[in-house]
């Protein structure tokens, strides 16, 4: 609603958004994406994301955390533009991406933004070394390079990535590579692009413990060096901790809660956040006996009624939650929250 | 290959042992091998699994079947696998309990909605397929299958890592509450440290198919003595405290067909000495823990 799906005129962006320079390398404005199932009697809509305004900024890692089934891979999807929006906008340096057409265009804005996948052992081909998906990239989005300057290229993204010797590793295939070396492959193919921002869903998380820490060390690496904006899609919230900027928190295709890292996480103000962080293990610290053991699960919004989506997990609920959608109120300086009982002061605790 | 070497450790009724390691650490492989469920060419080539005094390795089919479910039950890690899914829960219930000879249909239904009922779904749902279930109501499906028999053993591999943290947590005290109340014993198998440091008795980390530390849970959390252990904990960022930069373990762990002549894990280690790369070191006993490392065997650092 409000937003029609289909403004494409391409003017209003830059209109819109005066100095596209020094504004958000990203930004979406009611980013909404509904999925059709059900059979031909029982036509139903699936709210995967709905309603999502997120910003980033340049040289910046955002994390966006959420359960699974809470639309943050949907939203990595609709930055890709794998998906498109069935109605918002996502504006990169002050362009609508709507207006992003033919495939030079589109070629150039993946050049941008490329994905880097969760999967380290199903996203690089096994029957080509290593060097064969970083050299067609190249080809393809940098075609003005020399053979040469290719190879060399190469040679440069693969030390960033810390794959050393880069010559050498360049050589191998697949196989030869552990995981985290895998994963390093994919970086490497993605910085070959000079990527303004890469989209990384849940890219530690088929990775061994002693291993992920190397690849968050390498983003962060990666932010300050290349200059490159993250955003870092994860369940696990001590992983956004170390190495993100800024944190967004989502829940059932709604953002629930947004701001600088250290201030979501030392003073939650939605009682999902609140939830969400009660339940990481830390073994440092001790076990609170007794501690609320919520067995609640996220929603499969389908055909949803107003409301708030976290309403029958939310020991604060009260009748506003049950009829009115909360919308992102920003509580604090640079972080909101969407709930009707977050105060700015008093500490609404949830869980704890 | 040889992916678990000597590895020894014995489980009181009623004790709940953690088996941490990284991927390719060996602990799933000992895990099928302490349920007897190594298909070949994996085979136990030496050593033994004594359950209530009575050596598993070795038996025959039949007789393991007999103990399945029964005395012994594991719950594996990704249950949309270990699940039939073109049965509702019920008709998988009542397989296990035939197969033990509970043939009568009272008595099934009797037990199966008890059981799910101790782990919190509503017995409803035994007329439910898999797929209708979520994935961490799929685990305690599982978990509730395992509690049948009320056995003395639980063998648990993962059985949360395809959950969220929220999920996670609630699934891990619910194990807790069910182990508390039945006096079962537990081996979990994790590659997260973290989630078990709450909840086992005991810890054993293994690293390239041995054990580098075993010892009480609280102890080797506190004070870890492997280098091995001191580098997992120090790879797990925390949510809590200042936020200081970590390292993890620089390396790759071992392959186990190439298993490197001393320490298997001198290649990564920060505090390798010269004999590390040259003898394989024992497992030495610190004020009750067991350690694979030389820095701890008497002469510490002087010999090396």
């Amino acid at each position: 609603m409000g937003e029609p799906a289909t403004r494409r005129d391409g003017q209003a962006g830059p209109a819109a958004e005066p100095g596209a320079g020094a504004g958000p390398l990203l930004r979406t404005e009611s980013l909404t994406r509904h999925f059709k199932i059900g059979g031909l009697f029982s036509r139903q809509s699936l709210h995967a994301v709905d309603d999502v305004g997120l910003v980033i900024g340049e040289r910046e890692i955002v994390a966006l955390v959420g359960e699974s089934g809470s639309g943050k891979s949907t939203v990595a999807r609709l930055l890709a533009r794998l998906y498109r929006p069935t109605s918002g906008e996502i504006y990169f340096q002050g362009r609508p991406l709507s207006a992003v057409r033919g495939r030079q265009n589109l070629l150039h804005y993946r050049g941008d933004v490329p994905m880097v996948f969760q999967d380290p052992f199903a996203s690089i081909n096994p029957v080509f070394r290593v060097s064969h998906p970083v050299m067609r990239c190249l080809k393809l989005h940098r075609p003005e390079l020399s053979a040469e300057q290719r190879h060399q290229e190469a040679e440069r993204v693969f030390a960033a990535v810390g794959l050393t010797p880069p010559a050498e590793v360049l050589q191998r295939f697949p196989h030869e590579l552990s995981g985290g070396q895998r994963q390093r492959v994919g970086f490497a193919q993605a910085l070959a692009l000079r990527p303004k921002l890469i989209l990384a869903d849940e890219p530690v998380s088929m990775l061994d413990v002693s291993i992920r820490i190397g690849l968050l060390n390498l983003m962060a690496d990666l932010r300050d060096s290349q200059g490159v904006s993250i955003l870092y899609i994860t369940h696990d919230i001590a992983s956004a901790r170390y190495v993100a900027d800024r944190l967004i928190v989502m829940y059932a295709g709604h953002i629930a809660e947004t701001g600088p890292t250290e201030e979501v996480l030392t003073r939650p103000r939605h009682p999902y956040t609140q939830l969400l962080l009660s339940a990481v293990p830390d073994p440092r610290a001790p076990l609170k006996v007794g501690a609320e053991t919520d067995r609640g699960e996220p929603p499969k919004v389908i055909d949803p009624v107003p409301g708030c989506r976290f309403r029958w997990r939310c020991p604060l609920a009260i009748d506003e939650c049950h009829t009115v959608t909360p919308s992102l109120r920003e509580l604090l300086p640079r972080h909101s929250a969407a709930c009707h009982v977050a105060r700015a002061d008093a500490a609404t605790e949830a869980f704890r | 290959m040889l992916a678990v070497d000597k590895v020894s450790f014995d489980l009181s009724a009623g004790e709940f042992i953690g088996v941490v390691g990284e991927s390719g650490c060996g602990k799933s492989t000992l895990l099928f091998a302490i349920a007897q469920l190594l298909v070949p060419p994996a085979e136990i080539t030496s050593g033994s699994v004594v359950f209530k005094g009575r050596n598993m390795v070795g038996l025959t089919d039949k007789e393991m079947t007999a103990i399945r479910w029964r005395d012994l039950s594991v719950v594996m890690q990704s249950a949309m696998n270990a699940l039939n899914p073109v049965k509702s829960i019920q008709a998988q219930f009542a397989d296990a309990m035939q197969a033990h000879g509970v043939h009568s249909k009272a008595e099934i239904a009797e037990r199966s909605a008890e059981v799910l009922r101790m782990v919190g779904i509503d017995p409803v749902h035994l007329k439910s397929h898999p797929h209708q279930l979520s994935g961490g109501m799929r685990q305690r499906a599982m978990i509730a299958m395992a509690m049948l028999f009320t056995p003395d053993l639980v063998i648990m591999d993962e059985p949360t890592s395809a959950l969220d943290v929220v999920a996670q947590r609630s699934l891990m005290v619910q194990i807790k509450e069910l182990q508390e109340q039945l006096g079962f014993a537990i081996i979990f198998v994790t590659h997260d440290m973290s989630l078990v440091s709450h909840f086992s008795d005991r810890l054993i980390v293994m690293y390239g198919g041995v054990v580098a530390e075993s010892g009480a849970t609280r102890r080797v959390f506190d004070s870890p003595l492997h280098p091995y252990s001191v580098g997992l904990m120090e790879a797990f960022p925390s949510i809590r405290g200042p936020r200081i930069p970590l390292t993890g373990i620089p390396g790759s762990p071992p392959d186990l067909a190439r298993i490197p002549p001393g320490c298997r894990f001198a290649p990564r280690c920060p505090k390798v000495m010269s004999r590390c790369t040259e003898t394989p070191p024992e497992l030495y006993p610190v004020d009750g823990t067991l350690v694979r490392c030389f820095l701890h065997d008497g002469e510490g650092a002087s010999h090396g």
